[in-house]
């Protein structure tokens, strides 16, 4: 396997605020590797600096081996990116805005028309291609900007946030095709999300970034075995009593956020009742008890003591989003 | 030049689409036209065209309507800028400068239809068009003030972060620019104060350029005229691709 793209140290501020902090990691060709944070850790940022798009503060990164503050154009070449954003002509046809792209890209007419039907119909535009893209849903919108994306076969193609307000029908869908896409071409994928789900289901390898510093970074299956097994969540308004006396050698680890107590545990079926009676001899009121397997909110949730989603309506996220604002 | 060519033919396929632009912006020099034209026609008499205002008044017209055309096309940069389409084009493997020149061609080509368009309405209201070359000289004065001021347009997109500033700059800068050139009346006949400020009107020559191509007459040399509105159309390109090269988005 070769190395698609390589990221050291990499960091950009704007003003006093560290939107990415120092951050490494590789990629491979064929890879699928997301970028899993909240709004403003620095995922968009990331992805706009290996497109060229921002200049770096410090730190390196190449595309292919390219530079991307020295080669910038082979950069350029070599990608493809969809933006969070959209980004097509509403005024042109989706055949137009494919065009227009293959013309920039400097793709020959002939090989240009081939593509542009094969990609169209790919991603099941084709019986629309000489429709106004003003007339399309939002999905079909995405559809088309990536279709667009590879339109100049990139071997490495960035999605920054791809399903972003899209219903689950159509999200089901896309990730499909993505999947698809990179075992078929053999085509890097970095993509950002804040969306669990996509992130467990379609990366290789996930490097889950808060506040601008990656603090994770291991396959979706590593990152949700690090955090020791299945957890049982109790909510009680006791929960302080609660961790105190729940001290068995089976707990792998117990943390308390809000009024729950989480525990990690492996075979949590066989171990619930146990845990039930302890808290009953105790005279703690239970007010729910539930089982599951971890998913990444969890793995999240362990390495940051928040959840995701937390972190939309803080006040730095809120400062961020505003710079974010600035600079589109 | 592809490149070039690619954001000329988006620029072209998009105005042919837009009818109501087209014919929204040919509205305001139309009525001006018929409205200054002939409400005047009989009362002013201006030197060289004797009791024919309307003669002197078509050029003018054209000129306006090129004028208003091609600024708007440059500022609607700010409009890719905000449906995100600039990203697309800013990411692709291609240098600003191609961008930037592909814009003010298209631009400056839609401003030139509409001017032409003009020109021919102006047919029916007694335009006579002195000779091929005559309408050739009207024609490359038009190319010229389109260019100029697409590059004007794009010049300050790149430095406008929105649609809020466009009604400011239309009547604190184009609306002065128009009004001073000479378009509604001789330049001669303004008084000895503001006469020197319509010569720094790059307009002025624009307007001038094009009445000499259409009617034979005009009061500035349209040797001098060629040279200001010429050099007026280089200056503006390297200010307006030295501006749109530092465009963030």
């Amino acid at each position: 396997m070769t190395t698609a793209i390589v990221v050291k140290d990499l960091t950009k501020r704007f003003n006093d605020l560290v939107a990415v902090n120092h951050i490494s990691f590789e990629i491979q060709q064929g890879e699928i590797f997301g970028l899993l944070g909240p709004n403003g850790a620095g995922k968009t940022t990331t992805l706009s600096m290996l497109a060229t798009m921002q200049q770096p503060t410090s730190g390196f990164a190449t595309v292919q081996g390219k530079d991307i503050e020295k080669d910038q154009d082979g950069v350029r070449k070599a990608i493809g990116i969809v933006f969070q954003d959209q980004s097509l002509d509403e005024e042109l046809t989706a055949a137009e805005n494919m065009d227009f792209h293959g013309r920039l890209y400097r793709i020959p007419p002939q090989i240009r028309r081939e593509r542009i039907d094969e990609l169209l119909h790919l991603v099941e535009l084709h019986e629309r291609k000489n429709d106004i893209v003003k007339t399309f849903s939002g999905g079909m919108r995405r559809r088309l900007e990536i279709a667009r994306g590879l339109l100049h076969h990139p071997s490495v193609l960035f999605l920054d946030e791809p399903t972003l307000g899209l219903d689950p029908q159509t999200r089901n869908h896309l990730w499909q095709y993505i999947a698809a896409l990179s075992k078929e071409k053999n085509i890097s994928i970095i993509l950002t999300t804040h969306y669990m789900e996509e992130a467990d289901r379609l990366c290789d390898r996930i490097a889950i970034i808060d506040h601008g510093t990656i603090i994770a970074l291991d396959t979706p299956e590593n990152l949700k075995d690090g955090i020791g097994g299945d957890i049982i969540t109790i909510t009680t308004p006791e929960f302080e009593k609660a961790s105190t006396i729940l001290v068995e050698p089976w707990i792998n680890r117990l943390e308390i956020y809000k009024e729950e107590v989480r525990i990690s545990l492996q075979n949590a079926e066989q171990h619930i009742s146990e845990i039930i009676t302890i808290l009953n001899q105790h005279q703690i009121t239970i007010a729910s008890v539930s089982i599951h397997k971890p998913t990444l909110e969890d793995v999240f949730l362990s390495y940051t003591g928040k959840k995701i989603r937390e972190e939309e309506g803080d006040k730095k996220e809120m400062m961020r989003k505003h710079l974010r604002m600035r600079r589109h | 030049m592809d490149i070039i060519y690619t954001i000329w033919l988006r620029n072209m396929i998009r105005y042919m689409r837009s009818k109501s632009r087209i014919i929204g912006s040919i509205s305001m020099p139309l009525f001006f036209l018929l409205f200054l034209g002939f409400g005047l026609n009989s009362v002013v008499n201006i030197p060289g065209f004797g009791e024919n205002y309307i003669q002197f008044l078509i050029p003018g017209m054209v000129a306006m309507s090129v004028l208003f055309t091609s600024v708007f096309s440059g500022i609607q940069i700010i409009w890719d800028k905000q449906f995100g389409f600039l990203k697309e084009t800013l990411v692709a493997p291609v240098t600003r400068l191609e961008i930037m020149l592909g814009q003010t061609f298209g631009g400056a080509t839609t401003a030139v239809i509409q001017g032409i368009m003009i020109m021919v309405i102006s047919l029916f209201v007694g335009l006579k068009v002195q000779s091929i070359l005559g309408f050739l000289i009207a024609l490359g004065f038009m190319v010229l003030i389109g260019i100029s001021f697409t590059a004007f347009g794009i010049a300050i997109a790149s430095r406008m972060e929105d649609m809020t500033g466009f009604q400011l700059i239309m009547n604190f800068v184009i609306f002065p620019i128009f009004g001073l050139s000479g378009a509604l009346f001789p330049i001669s006949s303004l008084p000895s104060w503001l006469s020197p400020i319509t010569m720094f009107d790059p307009l002025t020559y624009g307007v001038e350029g094009i009445r000499y191509g259409l009617t034979g007459v005009s009061q500035i040399s349209p040797v001098v005229s060629l040279a200001v509105i010429g050099g007026f159309a280089c200056a503006m390109t390297v200010v307006g691709t030295f501006l749109f090269r530092k465009i963030s988005i």
